[in-house]
């Protein structure tokens, strides 16, 4: 009566054998293409390295004067202004400068990277319903797979480091770019489009002249998700050697470093909610002129 | 306007606009459906049957080159859906678009762009605007997209600007504006296009009665000052009589009448037409040319009245029956003699005549000169 009380699973040999053959399947892909597969990643490999260099290399003052600039240009508040240097400043005190610089420029990466590939394919969703019916759902995958899983198959292709973890991140944090981009193009008024259409515009200048700065609040939310989900999974990424504030919180959960993981955990949340603000505040003043139009 | 753009006579000279058989059927399968509409299915049944909307039923109107071609019918009657077909903003089901010898419904995508960069310029009923720009960026769009420069757009838009009479509002952005404010900048940003044709859907329709005014004077000096094509929508017959050189009167998707607007308050076809006309002053709206009998040609009295016969005052065949009343009151005669400006006598008004066209009887009432009536 065992099969009863107990699975009745495949004769261990046999799952020994199926894994052996589907791990050197791989092992010889890996071996066989592993250095076109890495060449074809190190652009980003170079990427990377230069955006750590910049912002661990600039003097810090420097830094801090340029995060204020860029919270005063988006936001036009003196609050988000001192919040976001405060928050920096008391990061640094308690040490953790250039984990936070590290996570920060890995966040700015993975967030460029998500733009660039995310705002044209939101844009040829946004003009095709094929592509749109293609599209959709795929992201509804993405978006509801276990953040971690993602992190399989990029290690199995390119082993631990700094890309795989950066593509990881792109692939978790680009569904709201691409999602947005399109929704805002396509809630774009009929009434503008066909003005600009009388007037002759071709479908270029309609993108850029009308449907891209109209859509803008609406991509602009896209980019806040996308950097708001990039630094969550900077963190976790840092299960595949990915550096930054993530390794620090994952020592602190496996050794029961109680102060490590609390500092650590508060200096994620300072820059979370440093970015959230920044970008949000952007946003807003960029839609300042678009309510609609009372006729 | 004394632009060396607008002297050049290849984007000013008048061209005209032929709309020969157009049909427009909204729907799943409209092409389906066109010969049953051919054969008369109306708009009730085709929407009742086959779900289908009739937008457009075998309209046939020619536009003159440098006329105002109006446009009238009720809410739903298919005048912004004609007027979109003429710059193929719509597709047509059938039929076609004649201008300058160019078939606009066969032009390819390019041909069709450049037409409507350079031939044709639209103010939308709900206006269009970018809502993200300037007054003076919106103003200037049409001129953007041909390519020109900023600096000579930017004067071209800042000249229609104050024409329309927004100066000061050009850093404004339109959520800042009133309804008729926006209409203007509509307004403006066409009129800066300068295309040969321009297309007026309701374009003063959010206008006060005095900018109105306003706006058609605008309309009709630069009509004085460079002929254009104009398809103008209205829901108001003083506009339609006071700039429109033809009216055609649209029902369900159908042209019930065309003709001027002597022609449409003389002779309705219809009591649809006829409850569109009732309320205007007619004294004021007809004139004595359409009303007078004329002394040459078909209905001019046997054995033409003897110079002796007619009286010796005489009125212009421009003016309105209004005055010829009044002019006849007011020196106790019967009648009037019309008289060209040339001095030449082209007819009589008699009083009677001139009673019954102002109260709308038809009773003794001679038809005009020309026999209004179109097909
Ligand atoms: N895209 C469309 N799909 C289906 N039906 C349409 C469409 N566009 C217009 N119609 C129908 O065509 C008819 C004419 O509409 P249109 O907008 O041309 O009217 P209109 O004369 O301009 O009215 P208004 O004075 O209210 O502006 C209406 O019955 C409308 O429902
Ligand atoms: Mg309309």
């Amino acid at each position: 009566m065992t099969w009863l009380t107990s699975f009745p699973q495949l004769k261990s040999a046999w799952l020994r054998e199926l894994q052996r053959v589907i791990d050197d399947g791989f092992r010889s892909f890996t071996r066989s293409h592993g250095d076109m597969i890495e060449g074809l990643f190190s652009p980003l490999q170079t990427m990377l390295i230069w955006f750590e260099r910049l912002l661990l290399g600039t003097p810090w003052l420097l830094v801090l004067a340029v995060v204020a600039a860029l919270a005063w240009g988006a936001s036009r508040s003196l609050r988000v202004v001192i919040g976001s240097v405060l928050t920096l400043v008391l990061i640094g005190l308690f040490g953790m400068w250039d984990d936070t610089m590290k996570t920060i420029s890995m966040v700015l990466a993975a967030t460029l990277l998500s733009i660039a590939i995310g705002l044209p394919l939101g844009i040829l969703m946004a003009r095709s319903q094929r592509v749109q019916r293609i599209i959709s759902p795929i992201l509804d995958i993405m978006q509801t797979m276990p953040s971690f899983v993602y992190l399989i198959p990029v290690v199995m292709l390119l082993g631990i480091g700094r890309v795989p973890g950066l593509i990881a991140v792109v692939i978790y944090a680009i569904p709201p770019m691409i999602r947005l981009t399109n929704l805002g193009i396509r809630q774009v008024d009929r009434e503008v489009l066909e003005a600009t259409d009388a007037f002759g515009s071709s479908a270029w200048q309609k993108l850029v002249k009308a449907q891209l700065p109209l859509a803008l609040p609406t991509i602009m939310a896209g980019i806040n998700q996308t950097i708001m989900m990039a630094l969550a999974m900077v963190v976790i990424a840092s299960m595949i050697g990915v550096q930054g504030l993530g390794q620090p919180v994952l020592r602190a959960i496996s050794n029961q470093y109680f102060t490590l993981g609390l500092f650590n955990g508060f200096a994620i949340v300072g820059i979370a909610i440093l970015f959230d603000r920044i970008s949000q505040a952007w946003g807003k003043r960029l839609q300042k002129h678009q309510e609609a139009s009372h006729d | 306007m004394t632009d060396p753009a607008t002297t050049d006579p290849a984007t000013t000279d008048p061209i005209g606009i032929e709309i020969r058989n157009l049909y427009k059927i909204f729907g799943a399968n409209p092409e389906a459906h066109v010969a049953a509409v051919r054969a008369g299915m109306t708009k009730a049944e085709l929407q009742a049957r086959h779900q289908h909307v009739l937008g457009l039923s075998d309209i046939n109107i020619q536009v003159a080159p440098g006329s105002i071609q109006v446009i009238m019918g009720l809410s739903g009657s298919g005048k912004s859906t004609l007027i979109r077909h003429i710059n193929r903003l719509i597709e047509p089901t059938a039929g076609e678009i004649v201008i300058e010898g160019r078939n606009v419904v066969a032009m390819p995508q390019a041909e069709l762009r450049a037409f409507r960069r350079h031939k044709t310029a639209m103010v939308f009923q709900k206006f269009g605007l970018l809502p993200h720009r300037t007054v003076l960026d919106n103003a200037a769009y049409g001129l953007e997209v041909q390519g020109i420069p900023q600096a000579e757009r930017y004067r071209t838009a800042m000249r229609w600007i104050e024409r329309v009479g927004l100066s000061g509002f050009e850093k404004s952005y339109p959520s800042q504006l009133s309804g008729g404010m926006q209409q203007r900048v509509g307004l403006a940003r066409a009129l800066a296009n300068d295309a040969p044709i321009l297309l007026m859907d309701e374009a003063y329709s959010a206008l006060d009665p005095l900018i109105r005014y306003d706006m058609q004077t605008v309309l009709l000096d630069l009509q004085q000052e460079v002929r254009k094509t104009i398809v103008f929508i209205t829901h108001d017959l003083d506009e339609a009589l006071r700039i429109g050189d033809r009216i055609a009167l649209l029902r369900d998707g159908s042209v019930i009448q065309q003709g001027t607007a002597q022609d449409i308050v003389l002779r309705p076809a219809d009591d649809y037409v006829a409850n569109f006309v009732q309320h205007v002053d007619r004294g004021k709206v007809l004139k004595v040319g359409a009303v007078m009998q004329a002394r040459h040609g078909f209905d001019a009295p046997e054995a033409a009245l003897p110079d002796a016969a007619l009286p010796d005052a005489a009125i212009a065949p421009e003016a309105s029956i209004a005055e010829a009343l009044q002019q006849m009151a007011a020196s106790r005669l019967q009648a009037l003699r019309v008289q060209d400006p040339q001095g030449h006598t082209i007819g009589v008004i008699p009083f009677q005549a001139a009673i019954n066209a102002y109260t709308g009887q038809h009773g003794g009432q001679h038809d005009g000169q020309h026999d209004g009536r179109q097909a």
